[in-house]
């Protein structure tokens, strides 16, 4: 639940959760293993291609919403079931109240879902008297404390066997013992009088099945059967967005859900429940079932060209399971209701503005979530809008307002960034970093910080620009900000390589920040503005590639820049034939240069890896700079954890830098683990954070660019 | 795949899920092995914690409404029921095949013939249109199943069409169950038998 009126006191919380040992080492161990029990049960299937097609199912059940609902309907009704429409929370409280009432109803078992907890059903059933019990553990164990899920498949992640027994002995009565075995048989034996004697089940559904008004339940502990067995009256609350049109859609997704969310082929029970069965007290014998169809603004998501993806979750959770913000916060302080990247948005949607303007600014843009979501739903993107759409309601702050006015004058950009050069003198702790931040920045010393080179790339090229004789390709260099003005000579390594290699470049200088900064403040005016200068800059080139060092850059320039200028044909176009010839650099050497070991020397050298974000999933590159590490002579040794972000997420460092710095130290220290001698990457805001956590440290290990590290070795 | 793949298939996934699977040649073999279990097994006694945990004064009163050893056999056909109540009356078993909402504190086996197996997760399909069959497969300690081999395919689609047919002859009620009731929600750790079954025996019945 949000209650931080505003990002002070969201932060607060999240100090909270940082000091929270038990819930930062469970969250710690559940990262690693899911990852591994992920991949194991997806092992030798075609992944990508599923999600393609479940996303694809999802979306042409968002377009024909209605009729599913109708054919639904149709199709449950004539086996039995009432259906009731309901258009918003209160609306669905208010019929499941009034079906109790008329069904005499006192006693209510439930089994999860997420739905009731959307509209906080248990709350409108207790305050009309009734006693209302979860039946899964978890959801127990979180309404017995009061409590909101804290993941959206294990909701009670958060707490400890102690915790747990602790509150089964207040429960019972009687002394319980924190063995876990024994604490789910207390479940077992306690909630089984608890199905007994209830009047009413309510469940939630996972798909609803539009040609047979079939729905489909998953659970492990098999609370749902009994739950839909037990008592005399069922009532299923779904999401519209829960509908399908056939069961060979269901039996789709779930192939992936259970896979994605626990990393189980299947799990214990799928429940399918079709029409009015039999059940010995119901009236007839037979049961008495409602089907709550929930719209709360869905209808109007479907209808949204942006948000409609958000109408393909389906509820894994994953989204949450791999986000390294999540692991270090835990669900509290990562949701208000939903949890995870879904649920920062499902936040905004559902529960208001208010609840989500803090949350939506916690994403680093590491982008796991969009790599593993069962929908393939662009989880990182949509979050950004939101958060500009609610910086456009409610107006933008100060430095984002500015940095977005900076961003979109380049000269002006530029003669600050050469400025500032002359500003840090009084800072400069020598070779290269800044000594001593101004108070307004002392929370960012868990990194020291580079100076801005003495010499901008932009004004040596002419200096250093080779003479390349029957050119291979030619190309136009995309610096990025980072790589012009902290670290040229990451350009200068590169302009090494691709000149021995036959390459034709050229810089052109009317190129700009790539404009990812202000994308991820919410400026999406300037973000737009930034992106038109840039292609206008590479417009005339007449290219074979453009190549940049720059992961995020790489991955914003190819993929984001067709979005970004979406409506303007000629701009598209433009952005279409840009964004077909932007790589990274080590996919080029690697894949396009092909580059020969023989070129370099064999050092005694070893060296670990850092992979960007905007690399191994913006761009899903894995191998090529990995086989460039041995191409260029030297020992790779893997790391822990190696495509796990560093933390630093531009911005994101500079406004939570609590949790950049966490992010920081766990990837240092699986870095110092190998042992290695240099750490290499492909992204100047990497090199920028790891160096400046080392150098904090007080390591000897050296953190250069894949470019550097081959132009050292080059024969 | 062929037949035997699929076989050898769906032993190694329900295997994998903590399903025990045997192969029996007969039914009369089957029948053997339930009442086999259910006499080595002390009632309410079995599973290793579980009866020893105090509870409210309200849930050990209904637990400790249950005394002798109970196998459900509900949607039996009449000369298979009668030939296992021959052989439980044999070593003082109680057999039933309705009333088990009389046994929700729980009984010893919920004996039940599913229809279909899915090989790559090792999940068997129980049509339980019958409330009696609901219960038994839920409230026993130990759950066995019959699945003729002849009658296990290979992945959830092949399972499909049977399955609408199903749906579509109303009302209708069917399970996928894929190893015994689990869950990991107190830290992660692997508990068996929450709510449902501890434990899940899949008989495959050569034919």
């Amino acid at each position: 639940m949000q209650k931080a009126d505003n990002l002070k006191e969201y932060r607060e919380e999240l100090h909270e959760s940082l000091n929270n040992d038990f819930l930062r080492t469970s969250l710690d161990k559940f990262a690693v293993a899911y990852k591994a029990g992920r991949a194991n049960a997806f092992k030798d299937m075609d992944v990508k291609g599923l999600i393609r097609k479940i996303a694809d199912s999802k979306d042409y059940a968002a377009q024909h919403i209605d009729e599913l609902y109708e054919e639904f309907k149709k199709n449950a009704e004539a086996a039995g079931v009432k259906v009731h429409f309901a258009k918003d929370a209160d609306e669905a409280n208010n019929i499941i109240c009034r079906i109790a009432q008329d069904t005499n109803c006192r006693t209510v078992v439930k089994s999860k879902s997420m739905t009731a907890e959307e509209i906080l059903l248990n709350h409108a059933l207790e305050d009309q008297g009734l006693e209302v019990t979860e039946t899964d553990l978890g959801e127990w164990i979180i309404q017995l404390r009061h409590e909101g899920p804290s993941h959206m498949v294990m909701p009670a992640i958060h707490l400890s066997r102690h915790q747990v027994k602790d509150l089964f002995t207040k429960v019972t009565g009687k002394d319980q013992e924190s063995d876990i075995e024994k604490l789910v048989k207390v479940a077992r034996r306690e909630l089984r009088r608890k199905y007994a004697e209830a009047d009413m089940g309510i469940s939630g559904a996972n798909f609803a099945v539009a040609e047979t008004g079939s729905i489909g339940l998953v659970t492990n502990e098999g609370n749902a059967r009994l739950v839909t067995t037990l008592p005399r009256v069922h009532v299923a609350l779904m999401g519209i967005d829960k509908l399908v049109p056939t069961l060979h859609d269901a039996l789709r997704t779930l192939k992936v859900l259970p896979r994605n969310a626990t990393g189980q082929a299947i799990t214990s029970y799928v429940t399918w429940v079709t029409g009015a069965n039999e059940c010995a007290p119901g009236p007839d014998g037979k049961k008495e079932i409602h089907f709550v169809v929930l719209d709360n603004g869905r209808r109007e998501l479907a209808d949204d060209p942006l948000f409609s993806q958000v109408l393909r979750c389906v509820r894994c959770g994953a989204c949450a399971n791999v986000c390294p913000v999540y692991r270090l916060v835990g669900g509290h302080k990562m949701g208000h209701i939903y949890i995870g990247a879904i649920g920062l948005i499902l936040t905004y949607f559902f529960h208001g503005k208010e609840k989500a303007k803090n949350l939506v600014q916690n994403c680093i843009n590491c982008e796991s979530c969009k790599d593993i979501c069962a929908g393939g739903i662009d989880l990182p993107r949509l979050i950004k809008q939101i958060h500009a759409r609610i910086q456009d309601e409610d107006g933008h702050p100060l430095p984002s307002l500015l940095l977005g006015k900076l961003l979109r004058n380049r000269r002006l950009f530029h003669t600050l960034l050469r400025t500032a050069k002359y500003a840090q003198k009084p800072m400069k702790e020598g070779e290269g970093y800044l000594r001593h931040l101004p108070m307004m920045f002392s929370d960012q010393n868990f990194r020291a910080l580079p100076t801005i080179a003495e010499k901008p790339f932009r004004d040596m090229w002419k200096d250093i620009r080779p003479d390349v004789k029957n050119p291979k390709y030619r190309v136009g260099l995309f610096s990025g900000c980072v790589q012009d003005f902290v670290y040229p000579e990451q350009m200068k390594a590169c302009v090494k390589i691709l000149g021995d290699n036959q390459v034709e470049m050229d810089f052109p200088d009317k190129q700009s920040c790539c404009g990812l900064p202000v994308q991820m403040m919410g400026e999406m005016k300037a973000a737009r503005d930034v992106a038109i200068q840039n292609l206008r800059a590479f417009q005339k080139g007449n290219y074979d590639y453009v190549i940049t060092l720059c992961a995020s850059c790489a991955s914003h320039l190819k993929h984001n820049y067709p979005k970004l200028v979406a409506g303007d044909p000629h701009l598209e176009s433009l952005a279409m034939e840009f964004s077909r010839k932007v790589i990274d650099y080590s996919s080029f050497v690697h894949d396009v240069l092909k580059v020969s070991a023989d070129s370099f020397r064999k050092t005694n050298e070893s060296a670990t890896y850092h992979a960007p974000c905007h690399l191994c999933r913006g761009l899903d590159v894995h191998e090529a700079p990995r086989d460039l590490i041995k191409t260029a002579g030297l020992e790779y040794r893997e790391c822990d954890e190696e495509e796990v972000c560093c933390g630093f997420g531009g911005t994101f460092s500079m406004k939570f830098p609590e949790l950049s710095s966490e992010l920081l130290k766990k990837k240092l220290d699986n870095v110092e683990a190998t042992g290695a001698d240099v750490l290499l990457t492909d992204c100047p805001g990497c090199i920028m954070q790891l160096r400046g956590g080392l150098r904090r440290r007080g390591s000897k290990i050296q953190v250069k660019h894949v470019a550097e590290a081959m132009a050292e070795n080059k024969k | 795949m062929t037949d035997q793949e699929r076989v050898v298939l769906f032993k190694e996934k329900a295997a994998a899920v903590a399903a025990e699977v045997h192969e029996v040649k007969t039914s009369a073999e089957a029948l053997d092995y339930i009442v086999d279990l259910c006499d080595k097994k002390e009632a309410c006694q079995l599973m290793p914690v579980g009866c020893e945990a105090p509870l409210s004064d309200k849930a050990e009163a209904v637990c400790s409404a249950k005394q002798k050893k109970v196998i459900a056999a509900p949607g039996l056909d009449a000369k298979e029921f009668k030939a296992l109540k021959t052989r439980c009356e044999k070593v003082g078993l109680e057999l039933i095949d309705s009333g088990m909402r009389e046994h929700l504190a729980g009984i010893d086996i919920g004996f039940t013939e599913v229809q279909l197996g899915i090989a790559e997760t090792g999940t068997v399909l129980l049509a339980s249109k019958s409330e009696e069959v609901r219960l038994a497969s839920m409230v026993s300690e130990i759950h066995v199943v019959m699945l003729p081999q002849s009658k296990i395919v290979e992945t959830s689609y092949d399972a499909e069409k049977y399955l609408v047919d199903a749906m579509k002859g109303t009302p209708d009620y069917h399970a996928f169950i894929t190893g015994p009731s689990r869950t990991a929600d107190i830290e992660r750790v692997l508990a068996l038998g929450v709510h449902g079954p501890l434990e899940l025996h899949i008989l495959l019945l050569e034919d």
